[in-house]
């Protein structure tokens, strides 16, 4: 106890002396003018972060804080549904679309002379904003007269059914319109990530008998791992947080059968004007927030320290 | 023997060719798929927006006769949804630059100071951008709303302004405390030797240095500010202070709008950022990896 102690110190004392050093140098001995400039310098963040984040979240906390609420949101059925539906729209949309993103980025990182056009192509959903994207995903899918039914009837003289009056395709729509805008841009990020690995890694491998598989299997993904882990974390955030895509999409509908707790949100605030409610249903989601907030918090900051 | 070496030698060059062409076909059908599936909702807006207005219920893959009149009622404000479209396009702009502009510049001082000046505790200012980094944004929209009418800003683009640089300067601190780290120390030194204040350091060493970092944050703020739909719709409520997005779901509110109208202001108002998007991708991708979600 007592030695490991000693060696705790021992090893503690030339870094402490070390920081001493720094602090009474240039930088870390702020000295009366150059500490207030340090002070200074911080104090706009500071205030946005007081006036536009604790303050709302504070007030927030204060609104949704009656426990009767609760009991009131229980109480409404499609609320079950909302969070039903919330958990498949994060799980599936966000989980099937990382690891369509994962294979695309080994799709594209095989330079073909074609390949670079498909890329500029690719990243248009996400360049394009979403408002426009997801209107024009309304009227693709409209059951009547959009484009896609139009084009099965016209190839193979089927009749498609009416997409966004049906609660699971209605779900379908939502998720697909969101994979569809958020796909390219992970794909680069991913790609980016393959890019970084160093080739003498892959040389080596192949020195010592690897193939294509085993290659992947052992070079790639130990070192990608981390980063799918980080992007999986963080579009779950985003995801949770998808406002758009339900709601230019399907709209919510049929009979709010595919509101996500985002736009449940909304639609209790705005539309039926109960704002304690909607953020209620806001506020229920921090149970699965908080963890992955902790967690991403967690990895951001090692990879800080990484780079 | 060594013939049937040979003919399995034979055999295997003919199977690996084989393969070899097997995989590029299975390779440009999977591009091809991949084009189809990206530019389908594209190819939709245009169709919608090109075609006459009655003429979208008669279903077909392409517009019957083309033509330009929805473009030509956006340009020139010809439908009342539309009357004040280009003061709005305006409107989208001034949101855009200023919330570039704040986000450059409370960014990046708090990331000097932090990364810089050695501002004592300034871990707890960059905790608290990574945490608000990670709080979606719909997720406070109620309570924001209450409070912009508690400011007094409620209907003031400036409501909005304030928002999304809340929400945006995060993300530039962390960028720009990644991409600090790659300036040395020793410029900053030799600066305070010759008698600069640390004003002239941040203004006159570390923000040149600093260029391509504040390309990437910038154009990241400013898309994000043009693309915004929710908090724009709930603080913006008058045609004079609506930005094109708030404008652009207008048509949403009726069943009788003529969708045609709608999809043209949609191509016009997704113009600006496609451009930029395309524009910047290098500097966007190159920020995206300095610091974003590298592992």
């Amino acid at each position: 106890m007592s030695s490991t102690t000693e060696q705790a110190l021992s090893v503690g004392r030339p870094f402490d002396a070390t920081r001493a050093r720094r602090r009474h140098g240039w930088f870390g001995g702020l000295q009366g003018s150059e500490h207030a400039w340090a002070v200074a310098f911080a104090l706009p963040y500071t205030a946005v972060f007081l006036f536009f984040v604790i303050y709302p979240i504070g007030y927030g906390l204060w609104m949704g804080s009656s426990p009767a609420l609760y009991q009131e949101l229980f109480d409404d059925p499609r609320y079950m549904t909302t969070v039903i539906n919330t958990l498949l729209y994060v799980g599936i949309g966000v989980n099937l679309k990382m690891f369509l993103a994962f294979m695309l980025s080994g799709f594209f990182i095989r330079k073909r002379w074609w390949s670079k056009f498909v890329l500029v192509l690719f990243i248009l959903p996400w360049a394009t904003p979403a408002l426009p994207a997801f209107m024009s995903i309304h009227w693709f899918l409209n059951g009547q007269w959009g484009m896609l039914n139009n084009m099965l009837f016209e190839l193979f003289g089927i009749d498609g059914p009416v997409y966004l009056n049906e609660h699971w395709t209605g779900l379908a729509a939502n998720v697909g319109a969101y994979i569809w805008k958020t796909l390219p841009f992970w794909t680069l990020i991913l790609l980016a990530g393959r890019m970084a690995v160093p080739t003498e890694l892959y040389e080596a491998a192949a020195v010592d008998g690897a193939g294509g598989l085993r290659k992947f299997t052992h070079v790639t993904l130990p070192l990608m791992a981390n980063l799918y882990f980080v992007c999986t974390l963080l579009d779950m955030v985003f995801a949770l947080g998808d406002f758009n895509s339900t709601f230019f999409v399907s709209g919510g509908g049929p009979a709010m059968s595919t509101e996500v707790l985002a736009t449940l949100g909304i639609r209790y605030a705005f539309t039926v004007a109960l704002p304690n409610l909607g953020v209620a249903a806001v506020m229920s989601a921090l149970p699965l927030l908080i963890p992955l907030v902790i967690l991403l918090m967690r990895k951001l900051r090692m990879s800080e320290g990484q780079l | 023997m060594s013939a049937t070496i040979s003919n399995r030698r034979k055999r295997s060059k003919l199977y690996y060719r084989v393969q070899h062409y097997a995989g590029e076909i299975a390779c440009l059908v999977l591009g091809a798929v991949l084009v189809i599936w990206s530019l389908m909702p594209i190819y939709n807006m245009w169709m919608i927006a090109l075609n006459k207005h009655d003429a979208i219920f008669e279903g077909g893959l392409w517009p019957e006769d083309p033509t330009l009149e929805a473009f030509r009622v956006v340009v020139t404000q010809d439908f009342w949804y539309l009357a004040q479209f280009w003061h709005q396009f305006g409107n989208s702009f001034y949101v855009g630059f200023m919330v570039s502009f704040l986000t450059l510049f409370i960014g990046s001082l708090a990331s000097f100071t932090v990364g810089r000046l050695h501002l004592k505790n300034g871990w707890m200012l960059t905790n608290a951008a990574l945490m608000t980094y990670v709080i979606p944004a719909s997720f406070l929209a109620i309570p924001m709303y209450r409070i912009m009418q508690i400011y007094g800003l409620a209907n003031n683009l400036w409501s909005v302004i304030a928002t999304l640089t809340t929400f945006a300067t995060p993300y530039a601190i962390f960028i720009f405390s990644q991409y600090g780290k790659s300036i040395p120390m020793e410029l900053d030194e030799s600066a305070r030797i010759d008698g600069a204040n640390p004003w002239q350091i941040y203004f006159r060493i570390y923000l040149p240095l600093m260029a391509p970092a504040l390309v990437a944050v910038g154009t990241y703020a400013l898309l994000l500010a043009w693309n915004e739909y929710l908090y724009n719709f709930l603080l913006l409520s008058t045609p004079g202070s609506m930005t094109v997005a708030v404008a652009l779901a207008q048509f949403l509110n009726s069943d009788e709008s003529p969708w045609n109208y709608m999809m043209a202001t949609a191509i016009i108002y997704a113009i600006p950022p496609i451009v930029m998007y395309y524009g910047s991708r290098r500097y966007m991708a190159a920020g995206l990896t300095m610091g974003g979600v590298k592992g």
